[in-house]
């Protein structure tokens, strides 16, 4: 597909054409919640507010532990590093020049909403990130974002994560972007102004995407190579295209599948292309209500898709798609797409010279509401008669599933696992990772041999945990110990048990 | 307060005396495996983490690709004095060691010293972890070590040998028909290629490095790594700079082929790098991401060691995109390549924190002597 942005005055009259009670929504958007004074009140509000049927996504942090408030002024980081997993991290109206990173498990951050007044991190158009997390259960909510170069909240690896009624606006290439996440929650987030993907789930899997409005965005939003997802009632309006779920190659997880796109206003999708050059949205044109690129299994039911003016939906493998390099280990063709029923409406009526193309070649003047291209086998549509088809989905044939009514969600019931290991297992882990480094069992390296200090510490854990937390010298013909104070002393404890318990095996013979 | 320690630690490392007997197998498992039933298996703490998909890539908790492990101590060791052994080249004077050089992360800083004293196109890479990687060479083309390390030893400019003559050279040694034969039960019929590239593949897979400053933080350590590290740390996996997007912990590495754009030596043809394997336009000039595990020991850096210093590798990412490449070269290059506009700052603090990925606390002792008597080159 060409890459080429489309003519800036087509999309201003799109625009005014398009949907006045969209901006009227979006001036009061996102609704401020209900001021709420006291930490009760606001940790009610954020547990039974509007998300009440899933706001309690088993794992996520902040509802059981302390609650650390933080108030115009005040670093959030120190909050965090003060905070335990369980804790909240309540943040009061404000303006925060801040980066706040969180690599532990379990923290909720919320923002206490007081009337008009949010508490807003502020980029300044010089900061990278505004919330960056690796840990497992982390919330966000109820921040404005605004201003930053890089995302507005990002994870990496954090699994069963919410991120939910956040206001976002000009927050560089990202909104919210969970990458190798598994069972997260983004809901109620408004985001506008972000050069990529406004949300943007990548590498991740059973996430769900709900009541979020994206507008004025390259992408609305984006799962990409990334399985056991549900996009539902959410609003994308006024990006360069709506909502997109991609393969992308030369990424170290290859697939997409199972996506149910549902529910949602996919409307007047027309905006310029201002994503930066090569990025793979740069390819994404103009006037796209949905994209499917190279996934499978996806589900497209009971959308609102109208007025986006290239295309209402399309199905593309990676050979049409511009700026894709291949990649032999993933699988270039959509595969099984299902469109179920949907509402379509004045899509397609300025198209992209290569749907132009297909047009002609089908003695067509109207734009499609779908359009394929490239290969892939298994696709349907539900009511291909009332609908304007192109290209390969005229040889589609027709669902024999009509509803997706049976999947409420992907989302795990009960959290991914805890990374937390026991204290006896790490004990083990880290005499044999570090500790088996300079202390052999039976042979002198660079420390005595355990089984020597086997002898001495017989039935003296203790002695060997408090010793390695603050070594002496002791011997000449050996250096002195680097001290492992950084160890809790349940662990150090732990690692001496197990030192103790060390009995090498005898050598064995050469294996073949 | 721990560079003073590792350092500490490196130099109890460099005082140890060398195994005992003259070209004894040792019997032990290398530090960061455990010995079971008569094969080392890994131990470390990224092993009780998971990974999306299984696949080793994510962020701080999560878990390694899977491990090539499982060696004998004997073949491991074997591979050892294979690996510092002259007598494996054609001139008897280059060892795997003289370009993977130990005290240099297991790779190269000094182009030529291979047998015909031409510089090879490529710097040789870290071997540092290679246990985890499926993929091998700059431009990816191996997909074995045991496939990879037939580049070297045969290789023209490398060690130049053949493998009839290799096998004919060690065959006829005392030491070396010992040493296999306890390291391997089936050398009735002589030493075959097959013994060597398992050895060395059981040495070099020995070659763990995960204990760095940045493990202890990654594990839950918070004051493990100094503000200015943490600061580089959140350049590094920041959408900005998106280091961290295809060197992904906890290898440091998506072990993807990745067309960057990077510009070779001054006077260089330039080197189409995977695009010549596969034949594949759209990866002309891609090459393997690099780990970056003990990368602040391996200068120079890039797949021709073109730049000097870690602090000139970082700032061509923020040079603008496709700066480098040579008029005349059009070139897919890769999404994450942008115009990032790091500041000095940033640039620094991202040195900083690569530093931080230093560990070779079980970096192996050389041998005092190999089996065939040559003097192991430096």
């Amino acid at each position: 597909m060409n890459k080429q942005c489309l003519v800036t005055s087509v999309i201003v009259a799109a625009l005014a054409a398009g949907s006045g009670y969209l901006y009227a929504r979006r001036q009061a958007a996102p609704a401020p919640t209900t001021a709420a004074e006291s930490t009760a009140a606001t940790l009610a509000h954020v547990q039974g507010g509007a998300a009440a049927h899933l706001s309690s996504l088993p794992g996520t942090g902040g509802s059981h532990g302390s609650v650390i408030t933080v108030k115009d002024g005040d670093s959030i980081q120190d909050a965090v590093a003060r905070a335990k997993p369980g804790d909240t991290v309540q943040i009061l109206p404000g303006t925060y020049r801040q980066t706040v990173y969180i690599d532990k498990d379990d923290i909720a951050l919320v923002g206490v909403i007081r009337g008009a007044d949010w508490p807003t991190f502020d980029g300044e158009g010089k900061r990278n990130d505004a919330v960056l997390y690796s840990g497992n259960g982390v919330r966000v909510e109820n921040l404005k974002i605004v201003n930053f170069k890089g995302n507005a909240i990002m994870g990496q690896a954090g699994n069963n994560f919410v991120i939910r009624h956040n206001w976002i606006a000009n927050a560089g290439v990202y909104g919210i972007f969970p990458e190798f996440a598994q069972n997260g929650l983004i809901e109620y987030n408004v985001l506008t102004g972000i050069e990529d993907a406004a949300i943007y789930v990548g590498m991740s899997d059973n996430i769900h995407v709900a009541h979020n409005e994206v507008y004025g965005n390259v992408a609305g939003i984006e799962i990409e190579n990334s399985r056991h997802a549900v996009v539902e009632h959410n609003l994308a309006t006024d990006n360069a295209a709506g909502i997109l779920t991609f393969v992308t190659p030369g990424l170290p997880i290859k697939t997409t599948f199972d996506v149910i796109i549902r529910n949602n206003f996919v409307v007047a999708n027309n905006h310029k292309n201002f994503a930066a050059v090569g990025s793979i949205v740069s390819g994404a044109p103009s006037g796209s209500g949905i994209i499917i690129m190279a996934a499978a299994d996806v589900i497209v039911e009971n959308n609102m898709i109208r007025d986006n003016k290239n295309a209402g939906i399309i199905v593309s493998d990676h050979k049409s798609f511009a700026n894709i390099t291949p990649d032999p280990e993933t699988d270039p063709n959509p595969e099984r797409i299902q469109v179920l029923h949907n509402l379509f409406a004045n899509n397609g009526y300025e198209p992209m010279k290569e749907i132009r193309a297909l047009m002609a070649v089908n003695l067509t003047r109207e734009g499609p509401d779908l359009v394929g291209v490239g290969g892939g086998a298994g696709s349907c549509i539900a009511d291909r008669d009332s609908l304007k088809i192109l290209g390969v989905v005229t040889s589609w044939g027709v669902c024999t599933r009509t509803s997706t009514a049976d999947v409420t969600n992907y989302l795990l019931d009960k959290p991914a696992p805890p990374r937390e290991i026991s204290t006896g297992e790490r004990g083990k882990l880290i005499y044999s990772s570090v500790c088996a480094g300079c202390h052999a069992y039976n042979v002198r390296m660079i420390g005595p041999p355990t089984q020597i200090l086997q002898v001495m510490y017989a039935a003296n854990p203790q002695g060997i945990a408090d010793y390695i937390a603050a070594p002496v010298k002791k011997r000449d013909d050996f250096p002195a110990m680097p001290p492992q104070a950084h160890l809790s002393p349940e662990l150090r404890l732990a690692v001496a048990q197990y030192m103790l318990s060390v009995n090498q095996p005898k050598p064995a013979p050469a294996a073949p | 307060m721990w560079r003073r320690l590792r350092a500490a630690s490196m130099l109890a490392a460099a005082a140890l005396p060398a195994t005992a007997g003259a070209f004894a197998l040792s019997h032990q498992c290398p530090p960061s495996f455990e010995n079971r039933e008569g094969h080392c298996r890994l131990q470390t703490v990224y092993q009780r983490y998971t990974s999306l998909n299984d696949a080793g890539v994510g962020g701080l908790k999560t878990g390694l690709p899977p491990v090539r492990d499982g060696f004998t101590p004997e073949q491991i060791d074997l591979g050892r004095y294979l690996f510092f052994d002259p007598a494996l080249s054609r001139t008897g004077k280059v060892a795997c060691a003289s370009c993977h050089r130990p005290s240099r992360g297991f790779a190269d800083d000094r182009p030529g010293v291979g047998v015909t004293g031409t510089a090879e196109r490529r710097k040789a890479p870290s071997l540092w972890n290679v246990a985890f990687l499926r993929r091998f060479f700059w431009d990816g083309r191996a997909h074995s070590l045991e496939e990879q390390l037939k580049g070297p030893l045969y290789g023209a400019q490398e060690m130049g040998n053949r493998p009839a003559r290799l096998l004919t050279t060690l065959n006829g040694m005392t030491a070396y028909r010992a040493l296999f034969a306890e390291a391997f039960t089936d050398t009735g019929g002589g030493i075959r290629s097959d013994h060597v590239y398992q050895a060395l593949a059981a040495f070099e897979s020995s070659l763990i490095s995960l204990n760095s400053r940045y493990d202890l933080y990654a594990h839950g350590v918070a004051d493990a790594l100094s503000p200015p590290e943490v600061e580089g740390l959140n350049v590094f996996r920041s959408f900005v700079a998106r280091c961290a997007e295809c060197h992904t912990p906890p290898l440091f590495t998506n072990q993807q082929i990745a067309v960057i754009g990077m510009p070779e030596p001054k006077g260089r043809p330039f080197d189409p790098g995977a695009g010549a394997i596969s034949g594949e336009p759209t990866l002309r000039g891609g090459f393997k991401v690099p780990s970056l595990r003990n990368v602040a020991l391996t200068a120079p850096y890039g797949h021709a060691g073109q730049f000097a210093t870690l602090r000139d590798t970082v700032a061509f990412y923020t040079g603008g995109r496709g700066h480098a490449v040579p008029s005349g070269e059009k070139l897919q290059l890769h999404w994450h390549i942008w115009e990032p506009k790091l500041s000095a700052g940033e640039l620094d603090r991202l040195v900083d924190f690569l530093d931080a990925l230093t560990d070779e606390s079980f970096r192996p002792t050389a041998p005092t002597g190999v089996p065939s008597g040559l003097p192991i080159p430096n």
